[in-house]
């Protein structure tokens, strides 16, 4: 079977290339996002399918149209008179010359000559542009209505910080934990995912079907399952490694700084806290709570600090204190037993069990990260002062659910993830945010996430904001706009040579759980083939 | 080239560089319009005929009143077959050099009184494979519309080809490119192009 689908027969770098189709290929056939080649006269084009029209010779065919019950007439005027046209957006060359062809593809600076041949992308052409599966590359999906595979290079995937996107149930969850699944085989890189809705660690739901399996069921001895709820672990009987306590005095007021829209209190309150731990030092917050009536006249006297201030704060911190997890003083240190886990390799996930208000997952993965990055970024100092990179920390991933709270531009100051998606990789650690708002997260940071991957988004501002900076924005708009609610999306950015619409890979069924644990290994039908092969 | 097989229909009695008319030999035996015909080299497609007296200005005259059939009215007057003629006038589409067929106008017209020939089906076919002949024919300066004289030649050439409807379809897209900006003209051409 030919692909070829037709010639070129307008083009701009600017506006991209405008494709008429030959008679046999049907319009209804093309669609947005797949991939095609053009064979310019001395390199070819990759690009991608950003728009399909139709078009006719003369206008008065559209006034008086022809009597198409005729399939005759039909047949003639298809494909001549009336023709389909496609609009590919042209995003990477490949020169004709030996040494082009050693340096891969390259940005678009040029466009094709008139009338040169337009082919559907074929396996051989998404395997030179993405690279095939290896030490490195994971496979994530195919390529819309392709059966070639689509491979990422993780390598380079996790020394940025990546973000997920999409609406609410189009899959962002599923594309998460085949990502972390990638992360985990092909990279140095270790997890540290807040898993605010236990979906990552042990077992997830799935819309319409049997629960799937977690990290830990598949990677069981590369994965930890923490948990902040330890009933609700076993009531679902999770096998956990670890049940995290907060003390009250590992709180501080930074923490209650990026709470403050979410415990709704008022700036003057979170100046008092950090009034108040001036005061009564480093325990300030469990003074705070069980101070009595007089104590607490005395104390706003001398800490200079309104009533009204101290009740609004008091209330705050009184939602805080009432969280299961949180007590007075923890016996040992979380942080020191997520980080142990982490430079040994192992995965860890942090299941919030039922403590599932945004107030404790804010609060949670902020002070757990701040302390985890500020070792990491004392291991590094050392590191570097030493100039041994063995003594370098293992790449850290971050992973967090419903980024536009830590990354608001509110916020995005005071936390540390606002840090992380910064400063990158300077002390090996960076952020995989999931969000379905991407128009509440920073600017700035936004601008600093490397690979973007997003599911089908149709806010306006949400679409702006994950396509902001892009070239072919809106050609890519396109693309994103009609992906199908669920299991496609756009993947662009640092770690793809050009942006692709695909289909995450299988995760649910038996076979698909068997091709993440033992990628590679040979199937039971390549075998009659090899064996053939012999006797050739 | 003509072989000596081939019967001769018909006489060159005028000719140009763009068109011939020819007078056949028997009274009525015109090629039916739209066939490819071939004087010498030249290829020449039927686009006009007329039958009529020998005698310009002397009309004929009705005959038939006592007689039974119209076939009588001839048996009883046998000088009609030598009084009558038929002509028809054929477009010239193109020429065999070296044989090879050139779809364009020949170097030089027809010769008077060179015999004319119904091309066979095999030449036929030769000849369509290629269509730059469709811009000549809907060009040619002939009495009958261009509409109908590109039918009636697509028609009569589908019957040699075994997938006529696949002939059809080819020259209605090469029509559809002709006549991009027409597509009234277009439309009323496909109309009459369905055999079935």
């Amino acid at each position: 079977m030919t692909d070829k689908l037709g010639i070129v027969t307008n083009a701009s770098l600017e506006k991209g290339v405008d494709v008429r189709l030959d008679a046999p290929v049907s319009v209804e056939d093309m669609v947005v996002g797949r991939y095609v080649t053009i064979e310019g006269q001395k390199r070819r084009f990759f690009g991608m399918i950003t728009d399909v029209r139709l078009g006719v010779t003369d206008d008065s065919l559209t006034v008086s149209p022809p009597d198409i019950s005729d399939p005759f007439i039909a047949e003639v005027l298809n494909g001549t008179s009336t023709f389909g046209q496609i609009h590919v957006t042209p995003m990477l060359t490949i020169g004709g010359d030996a040494a082009a062809i050693t340096e891969g593809p390259q940005p678009v600076k040029t466009i094709p000559t008139h009338f040169c041949v337009v082919n559907l992308a074929s396996e051989g052409d998404i395997e030179r542009v993405f690279g095939k599966e290896d030490k490195e590359r994971f496979f994530i999906g195919n390529p819309l209505d392709m059966e070639t595979k689509l491979c990422l290079n993780l390598e380079e995937f996790v020394k940025r910080s990546n973000g997920i996107f999409g609406k609410s149930g189009t899959g962002k969850t599923f594309l998460t934990r085949i990502l972390l699944i990638g992360i985990l085989q092909k990279s140095k890189a270790v997890n540290l995912i807040f898993d605010m809705h236990s979906e990552y660690g042990w077992k997830g739901t799935h819309e319409g079907g049997a629960p799937v399996k977690g990290l830990k069921q598949l990677f069981p001895s590369n994965v930890a399952v923490f948990t902040l709820d330890e009933e609700s672990s076993k009531r679902r009987k999770v096998a956990t490694d670890y049940v995290v306590k907060i003390g009250l005095n590992e709180i501080t007021p930074e923490d209650v700084a990026i709470l403050r829209s979410t415990l709704n209190l008022t700036d003057l309150a979170v100046e008092a806290a950090y009034q108040l731990r001036k005061v009564l030092g480093k325990d300030w917050l469990n003074k705070v709570l069980n101070l009595s009536e007089e104590e607490l006249e005395e104390l706003l006297k001398t800490a200079n600090i309104h009533e009204s201030s101290l009740q609004s704060l008091k209330r705050g911190l009184g939602t805080i204190g009432r969280l299961g997890f949180v007590v007075p003083e923890a016996k040992d240190d979380a942080v020191k037993n997520i980080l142990d886990y982490l430079q040994q390799g192992r995965n860890v996930v942090l299941e919030f069990g039922r403590y599932q208000e945004i107030a404790a997952y804010l609060l949670v993965a902020n002070l757990l990260s701040r302390r985890i990055y500020s070792r990491y970024q004392q291991k590094m100092e050392e590191a570097i002062a030493a100039d041994s990179d063995a003594m370098k920390p293992r790449p850290l991933v971050i992973t967090i659910e419903e980024a536009h709270k830590f990354l608001n531009p509110e916020v995005a100051d005071k936390t540390i993830f606002g840090t992380i998606a910064r400063e990158m990789r300077k002390y090996n650690v960076s952020l995989l945010v999931i969000d379905q708002r991407p128009s509440g997260i920073n600017e700035e940071v936004m601008s600093q996430l490397g690979t973007k991957i997003t599911c089908l988004l149709d806010n306006e501002r949400d679409i702006d904001a994950v396509l902001a900076g892009v070239s072919g924005k809106n050609e890519l708009k396109a693309v994103l706009a009609r992906l199908a609610p669920k299991q496609q999306a756009l993947i662009f950015g640092h770690a793809v040579p050009m942006p692709v619409a695909f289909q995450p890979r299988e995760y649910g069924s038996a076979a698909s759980y068997k091709d993440f644990t033992s990628p590679g290994k040979p199937t039971d039908e390549k075998a009659p083939k090899d064996i053939e092969k012999l006797w050739e | 080239m003509n072989k000596p097989t081939d019967k001769k229909i018909a006489e060159v009695i005028e000719a140009s560089t763009t068109q011939f008319t020819a007078q056949c030999y028997e009274l009525y035996e015109v090629p039916p319009l739209g066939s490819l015909v071939k004087t010498g080299d030249i290829y020449g497609i039927v686009a006009y005929a007329e039958t009529e007296g020998m005698e310009p200005g002397r009309k004929p005259v009705a005959r038939g009143k006592d007689e039974a059939t119209e076939k009588a009215v001839y048996e009883s007057s046998p000088q009609l077959k030598k009084l009558l003629r038929s002509e028809f006038t054929a477009a010239v589409v193109g020429y065999c050099k070296d044989n090879k067929i050139h779809q364009y106008l020949p170097p030089q017209p027809a010769h008077l009184h060179s015999f004319v020939y119904l091309c066979p089906p095999e030449e036929v076919e030769e000849f369509s494979k290629s269509f730059s002949f469709l811009n000549t024919l809907l060009n040619a300066a002939i009495p009958i519309p261009a509409e109908e004289f590109v039918a009636a030649t697509l028609r009569q050439m589908s019957h040699v080809h075994d997938n006529s409807h696949d002939f059809l379809v080819a020259a209605g897209k090469e029509l559809a490119n002709l006549l991009n900006s027409n597509i009234a003209r277009l439309k009323n051409i496909l109309e009459k192009l369905k055999i079935k």
